[in-house]
């Protein structure tokens, strides 16, 4: 009995390794997951060079508008509002409404902090 | 076209704009264009999912239209309605608010029946939660003890390290556990409690100066969120576009405590961020906290500049910098700013010495202004330059009474947009008195000698 189990558990990771004939590399997990760490590590590189100096009277506005940017988790937030399960639903949307106000709003903060950097003529 | 592969090429190009976006938005020239294709590549982003959604058996468009319509409705008028002043404490706010959205995320996926219970799945929700929800509450922290309803003071308590350790092993432990059975709600609501506490008391030790560099650091852990997100719902765009903010925020974090002359350990575990700091907090005056910057920093200011006002003092003269200031006063006329000198009676040593070194160096004498014709030009300068003069700055001249240099004519510099002082070291000038000028908010201080400062700024401008 237990070594039935075993052997049926192992059998599940196998399945969940091996991909299906039929479809592409890019359904298996495993795949999805290094492809995903892969894509993260070369972000984080990108990110750490991205900024090098600047000037103290930006970095309020910088901080505003790459936190705008981090207000990207709108994209799951919209996918967790659309879920058939009632209270995913429910948190989904309480993400969407959190995640816009950090979106629109950022976006509107910064722009009005970085009105003092155009240059008048 | 397959509707996949045209959600793909849109997330694409959403994370292409914001990494450019992002990049531009470094420096003052490119910052508003910067801001504008972010948000034009978080609206591709926005576009792709709804695409996404639209052809998904699961979609819920009345939830997702209600909550962007409050979400953006309390975005533009909070945004709207807020201080020049009260900018950081906004901008903790918001993200706070991200945080807490990537948390609602975990919490969702949690409950939904679809998500993997595979370990590839549940730690980055883990992470997502955790992370989410420190920043969600840390963040709430740092918005009250900017805005006053929290005490700005550092608070602590005895083993306050210890327990915040302890704290936050047992939140990871949690963590660890739930991953391990994702079926135990109990787990997760553990974690998440414990997450919402660590967040309040890793901040609440942290003095209000301090909080500009907390909730730089804390919109750097919303992106890392939003990047565990995107593991979990195995998403690339919230992988890149959360780790980017993730790794740049952390840069920007270390360039702040640097213009703050302090250590991100320093303002973390210090609790020397009170604004009676005293002796403690190393290179921290007397008079509270300055900033300091590096040649780049201050040419790319100059750069943006419409009208720059030079302020020679004796330490121009001790450097011999004149020649370096006229080629810097011709750059920045090439740029179209204005440039003028800003003579007071006594800068220098002797009547008139200050125009004797211009005269030597070509300035044409238009550019020359006595104080009182120049002072009331100081409130639309964006820049004033001041270069080693010292006492003549001081605005306690005009404002505190038991200064012994109170009552002496001062040039308004404190008036203008950025005062860059170009100094050897913080030491008081001449009369042996503190300048409260190189602690105000707009005043950036520049160390060195004038005349390598001066050579080192002219190169930065012409990389720029």
């Amino acid at each position: 009995m237990i070594e039935m189990n075993i052997s049926s558990l192992t059998l599940n990771l196998l399945a969940d390794v091996t991909p299906p004939t039929q479809e592409a590399s890019s359904g298996d997990p495993v795949t999805t997951l290094l492809m995903g760490l892969t894509v993260f590590l070369l972000a984080v590189f990108v990110g750490f060079e991205l900024i090098t100096k600047v000037p103290p009277t930006l970095h309020t506005p910088l901080m505003s508008g790459s936190n705008a940017i981090s207000g990207i988790t709108i994209i799951g937030a919209i996918i967790c509002a659309g879920r058939a399960d009632n209270v995913a639903a429910i948190l989904g949307f309480l993400a969407v409404v959190f995640a816009t106000v950090n979106v629109v709003g950022g976006f509107a903060v910064t722009n009005r902090m970085l009105q003092m950097f155009k240059k008048k003529k | 076209m397959n509707i996949d592969h045209l959600v793909q090429i849109l997330y694409l190009v959403a994370s292409g704009l914001l990494i450019f976006g992002l990049k531009r938005l470094g420096s003052p020239k490119t910052a508003p264009q910067g801001n504008m294709l972010g948000g034009l590549g978080m609206l591709f982003a926005i576009l792709a999912v709804c695409i996404q959604e639209a052809n998904s058996d699961e979609s819920n468009w009345v939830l997702v239209g209600v909550g962007i319509v409050v979400g953006s409705v309390i975005g533009i008028i909070a945004a709207q309605k807020v201080q020049m002043t009260g900018m950081p404490q906004m901008v903790a706010l918001f993200n706070g608010l991200g945080g807490g959205a990537s948390a609602f995320v975990a919490a969702s996926e949690f409950k939904y029946d679809g998500t993997d219970t595979s370990a590839m799945t549940m730690v980055p929700l883990f992470l997502s939660m955790m992370i989410g929800a420190l920043t969600f509450t840390g963040s709430l922290i740092a918005f009250g003890k900017l805005q006053g309803i929290v005490t700005s003071k550092p608070v602590s308590y005895p083993l306050q390290k210890t327990i915040n350790l302890v704290l936050f092993l047992s939140t990871v432990s949690a963590g660890l556990l739930m991953v391990n059975d994702p079926s135990a709600t109990h787990w997760f609501i553990v974690l998440t409690a414990l997450s919402l506490v660590l967040g309040v008391l890793a901040v609440i030790p942290i003095g209000g100066a301090d909080m500009p560099v907390v909730i730089s650091l804390l919109n750097s852990y919303s992106g890392i969120a939003a990047s565990a997100t995107g593991f979990v719902l195995r998403n690339d765009a919230l992988i890149i576009a959360g780790s980017l903010v993730g790794a740049s925020g952390i840069i920007l974090t270390q360039i702040m405590c640097k213009a703050m002359n302090r250590s991100l350990a320093n303002v973390l575990f210090g609790g020397f961020g009170s604004d009676d700091s005293g002796g403690a907090a190393g290179p921290a005056g007397p008079q509270g906290n300055y900033k300091s910057a590096g040649p780049e920093e201050v040419a790319m200011i100059l750069d943006t500049a419409s009208l720059v006002i030079i302020v020679p003092g004796y330490g121009m003269a001790v450097a011999q910098a004149q020649h370096q200031v006229r080629e810097l006063d011709k750059a920045l006329q090439e740029r179209g700013a204005e440039v003028l000198y800003a003579i007071h009676p006594v800068a220098g040593r002797m009547p008139g010495h200050m125009n004797v070194l211009l005269a030597e160096a070509d300035v044409p004498y238009e550019q020359l202004q006595e104080m009182d014709v120049i002072n009331p030009s100081f409130p639309r300068a964006d820049v004033a330059i001041v270069l080693g003069a010292n006492d003549v700055t001081n605005p306690a001249a005009r404002t505190d009474k038991a200064s012994p240099i109170y009552g002496m004519p001062i040039l308004d510099v404190d008036k203008a947009r950025t005062v860059m002082v170009l100094k050897r070291s913080m030491n008081p000038g001449f009369a042996g008195i503190e300048n409260e000028l190189f602690f105000k908010e707009n005043t950036l201080m520049v160390f060195g000698d004038a005349k390598d400062s001066v050579s080192k700024i002219n190169s930065a401008l012409k990389e720029l």
